[in-house]
């Protein structure tokens, strides 16, 4: 391969990001800066109670002040759907899942502080906000249940009264190895047992959610603004489920968004609200979330608390492994909530190793706290965190290298099935952790140390591996194991008349820099200047039906669909050259924008080959139809799995307990690199996301089910001073066998990879300084290190 | 209601705002200068920093009244009238300092003022000066580079990418 810095454009080149014009000069367009004639605001009550009976709801003092156009309640939603869940999981006794209703408002009762009671639409935000203060609310407080522990005991109060319990389901997976697993446990020669919280985490994009709804009477036509990742996937679930809106009749636009990492993948009461208001007051609402509304009310990530096990043989080879996880889903199934701990978890339980007995079991509980779901990573990371930090343990234990306990254990042979159901096509394990020892410059790490403890602080290195899978597919699988949507991706591209193009994709950008790095790939096959291409995303009245963005998908998804429909493009074009050029299609080669006919001085400019295709004089028009459009629709035929190593190198202070960073170093392998400028730049955000949740961030209730964090004053968002620079390297690369591009995917992790290494590290500088301490949760606090100092 | 004026990126503006309006919503409400973002509500995440008077501000923290007479400028006056970027907006391209966009407004406008103060600080100086602007998508690497970089420092030892 060629060094980055090397290729100037087309596919590995670090080209400058075009969308950053706009956003340096304060000219994008995000929903929020999107304002309608006629625009009213709403503002949503929320409930400040956990659990609870609402006896009555008196509106008509608010109705009454000034600026309220309508006052809307559970009651005015009774008739609509519920808010859906895209996946069934099937328990391990093979009953579905229990599936409670999830109003827009809430009806009856209320189940988590944050969740809406009733809507204010009013002239401006403000008089939206002071109506609100004027509802009369009656609710008799319910007992909470928040720790999935006690939700899951006999008699625990119950989140819904419908339902038989707070068990949603109980996964085992793989079912069929579990006599066999607990069997080799039984005769391992060493097993390390692991008990770990994987912390709640809060997404926190920066900018918050918002709706905008729109209705025109004169064509029944409703267009829904919206912070979404994936507009096709509202607009289906929104319509199709909710509102009862036929598709032909709903725009759905996501513009310029402000990150996702998740949370902007799913379905929010928000946005279906906004459409069915703007119908009903006959003019377009607006809703803005606060950072504190979004605390309350964007779904959440992980919250796992499990018990892992390993079981080695005499030699050290991993002989078993297996996993005991309550995975909290919050008050209500969020759209992906159900597939998180299964089908994105438990899959990803082998790790880089060849252990031959996994068995995975996952109870999902309801609770009286926000929904819980997709979070970047979605489930590999708590995979990886368990995996690495038992690995990790088992080394202390055992007195071996945690490098080489690793090594002897990776899968070296591709492709590779797992006990846990999916082939990894490529990886080279070895390469990443090479690559690592030497980014990493573990050589100086003893200096280091000592130099740390000259100053009277401890250093400690950890390192993990990880694996993801990235592109969830194919859809006739996913189908199988309870996924309501399929899971392609889909691209049109459209070349105009003087030969520049338009790619409208399914994919949407919110920060990963679609605009610039998709038309290299265009212009690498073509051969024409990445500024001749395009990319049209995010508006459902623009775009072919893709999936969105999200599990690292877009260019391994929605790319391999660009190439497809490029590939069709060529083709065509091909033909229009042969009859310019009087020759065989077969004969006609296409490089740097020219079509040549091989062994021969003829050749046609691709400007004049797409004008003949609009201008179609001298044309095969028996043959060909005129024009140059081609759609693509792409299902793959199995995940990528991008993977690499990581190392963390921390100084801990033993008096105060404060952890600080030193080093970060990241090895991956995601196939081939399209940017490697922006591919950088998604590790670097990834880590940071890591190391908050391994240090800083927790979201945090009380017994009452009360939010204790509820904005930046008290959640720990990672800051400029709380990180170092990185290093980070690409270079080792399996291409992905499956396809046309060879890509694995790079936006998750950065996130999934980090946080093993940092506990590790820290856990590595403890017992550098005498303490045997095996373990502490995350986020390791100064409070729960020092803490871990002074009771070992 | 009440009349205020101010000068926002050379030009007189004025409106008429509640007591209670924000600056920030004053400059994307009234004035659609829709560059300056609002990402928190407790005056932490630095989206919305603004310069009135030459001194960097939390827009969402100050009364559109307060700056009555005031000279404020915004991210939507940053670049030259025909629309070349200036060397901190460069620096910010040149080194991949944004993903979503939605900080960059008030991380430019924050640099803008640390280096008006400090003109070649510190890779430890920019972080903490940093410290009242959040981004979630890069990891602040590339950014803490871009500002090097837009000081007049080289960068080049660091991570070519």
């Amino acid at each position: 391969m060629p060094k980055d810095g090397d290729i100037k454009s087309g596919i590995g080149a670090s080209s400058k990001r075009r969308e950053d014009i706009r956003f340096l000069t304060g000219a994008g367009n995000y929903t929020d800066d999107m304002n309608m004639r006629g625009q009213a605001h709403v503002f949503f009550l929320r409930s400040d109670i956990a659990h609870g009976t609402i006896n009555s709801l008196d509106t008509s003092a608010a109705a009454a002040m000034p600026g309220v156009v309508q006052i809307f309640t559970g009651a005015e939603f009774e008739a609509v759907g519920s808010i859906p869940c895209g996946w069934e999981v099937t328990d391990k006794h093979g009953a579905p899942m229990q599936e409670p209703r999830h109003p827009v408002l809430a009806e009856g009762k209320v189940r988590h502080v944050g969740e809406p009671i009733a809507a204010v639409v009013a002239e401006s935000l403000a008089e939206a906000r002071d109506a609100a203060e004027a509802i009369v609310v009656d609710i008799s407080e319910l007992p909470a249940v928040v720790n999935m522990k006690d939700a899951l005991k006999d008699g625990a109060t119950k989140v819904h009264d419908d339902l038989t319990s707070n068990l949603c389901y109980d996964w085992g997976f793989v079912e069929e190895n579990k006599a066999a697993t607990d069997a080799a446990f039984e005769t391992a020669h060493h097993v390390t047992t692991l008990d770990l919280v994987n912390n709640r985490l809060v997404a926190n994009p920066m900018e918050p959610r918002v709706a905008l709804g729109d209705y025109s009477r004169a064509d029944d036509q409703h267009t829904l603004y919206t912070t979404s990742q994936n507009p096709h996937v509202i607009r289906l679930l929104m319509g199709a489920f909710v509102l009862g809106i036929p598709e032909h009749k709903l725009r759905v636009v996501a513009p310029d968004v402000g990150g996702g990492f998740g949370t902007k993948i799913f379905h929010y009461q928000e946005e279906a609200f906004c459409t069915f208001a703007a119908k009903a007051c006959n003019r377009p609402v607006k809703w803005t979330s606060s950072r504190s509304e979004a605390f309350m009310s964007d779904a959440h990530g992980r919250d796992h608390v499990t018990t892992i096990q390993l079981a080695l043989d005499k030699d050290n080879n991993f002989v078993a492994l297996r996993t005991d996880t309550q995975a909290n889903m919050g008050a209500y199934l969020s759209t992906f909530a159900s597939s998180v701990p299964t089908w994105l978890h438990g899959t990803l339980m082998a790790g880089n190793y060849k252990t031959p007995l996994i068995y995975v079991n996952v109870k999902a509980v309801f609770t009286n706290t926000v929904p819980v779901d997709a979070y970047r990573g979605a489930g590999r990371p708590e995979a990886t965190y368990q995996i690495e930090r038992v690995i990790d343990m088992a080394a202390r234990e055992l007195g071996v290298d945690p490098i080489d306990l690793r090594r002897q254990n990776y899968v070296t042979e591709f492709p590779y099935a797992t006990p846990v159901a999916v082939e990894y096509d490529t990886g080279d394990y070895h390469a990443t952790m090479d690559k690592l020892i030497e980014i990493g410059d573990f050589a100086g790490f003893d200096a280091r140390r000592k130099a740390s403890e000259a100053k009277g602080k401890w250093r400690g290195l950890g390192i993990n591996n990880y694996i993801e899978a990235c592109g969830i597919a194919p859809s006739n699988l996913v189908g199988q194991l309870g996924a309501r949507a399929g899971l392609y991706d889909a691209a049109t591209v459209r070349v105009n008349a003087t030969g520049s193009i338009s790619v409208m994709v399914g994919a949407h950008s919110h920060g990963q820099g679609h605009e610039t790095s998709f038309p290299q790939v265009v212009a690498e096959m073509i051969g024409i200047p990445e500024d001749q291409i395009d990319i049209v995303h995010g508006d459902t009245s623009k775009i072919p039906f893709g999936m969105g963005t999200y599990g690292s998908r877009s260019l391994a998804v929605c790319g391999s669909a660009m190439v497809r429909a490029t590939e069709k493009i060529i083709a065509k074009s091909k033909k229009i050259a042969a009859h310019l050029m009087e020759a065989s299609d077969m004969d006609v080669e296409l490089k740097d924008g020219v079509f040549s006919v091989a062994g021969t001085d003829k050749s046609v400019a691709w400007g004049d080959v797409t004008l003949a295709a609009y201008v179609p004089h001298n044309y095969p028009l028996e043959e060909i139809e005129p024009g140059l459009e081609e759609t693509a629709f792409y299902d793959p035929s199995n995940f990528t799995y991008p993977a690499g190593a990581y190392a963390c190198e921390v100084e801990v202070d033993p008096d105060t307990g404060k952890v600080t960073i030193e080093r970060f170093s990241a090895a991956d392998d995601f196939g081939n690199v399209i940017n490697p400028m922006i591919v950088s730049g998604q590790v670097h955000g990834g880590i940071a996301q890591g190391v908050g949740q391994a240090l800083l961030e927790g979201c945090s209730y009380d017994d009452n089910g009360q939010l204790l964090t509820g904005s930046y004053m008290d959640y720990a968002m990672p800051r400029a001073d709380d990180l170092p620079f990185y290093a980070v390297d690409h270079s080792c690369q399996t291409p992905c066998t499956h396809n046309p591009l060879g890509v694995k995917g790079c936006g998750e992790a950065g996130a999934i990879g980090s946080p093993p290494s940092v506990v590790n590290a820290v856990i590595d500088a403890l017992n550098s300084g005498g303490k045997k301490v095996a373990h502490i949760d995350m986020p390791l606090s100064p409070d729960r290190v020092w803490n871990a100092i002074n009771n070992a | 209601m009440a009349q205020v004026k101010m000068t926002v990126n050379g030009k007189a503006a004025s409106g008429e705002v509640e007591g209670r309006t924000l600056l920030s919503s004053f400059l994307r409400d009234s004035l659609f200068l829709t560059g300056t973002h609002v990402g928190c509500d407790t005056s932490q995440c630095g989206a919305c920093v603004v310069h009135v008077d030459g001194v960097a501000v939390k827009s969402c923290t100050m009364l559109a009244a307060e700056a009555e007479g005031a000279e404020v400028s915004t991210i939507e006056g940053q670049a030259a009238p025909d629309g070349t970027l200036n060397t901190i907006q460069q620096a910010f391209q040149d080194h991949h300092g944004l993903q979503c966009g939605f900080c960059t407004p008030g991380m430019v406008m924050t640099t803008a003022a640390l280096l008006k103060d400090n003109p070649k600080p510190s890779e430890q100086e920019i972080r903490e000066h940093l410290e009242g602007n959040i981004c979630r998508c890069t990891g602040y690497h590339n950014i803490i580079k871009a500002i090097l970089a837009a000081s007049g420092q080289d960068v080049s030892a660091l991570a070519a990418e």
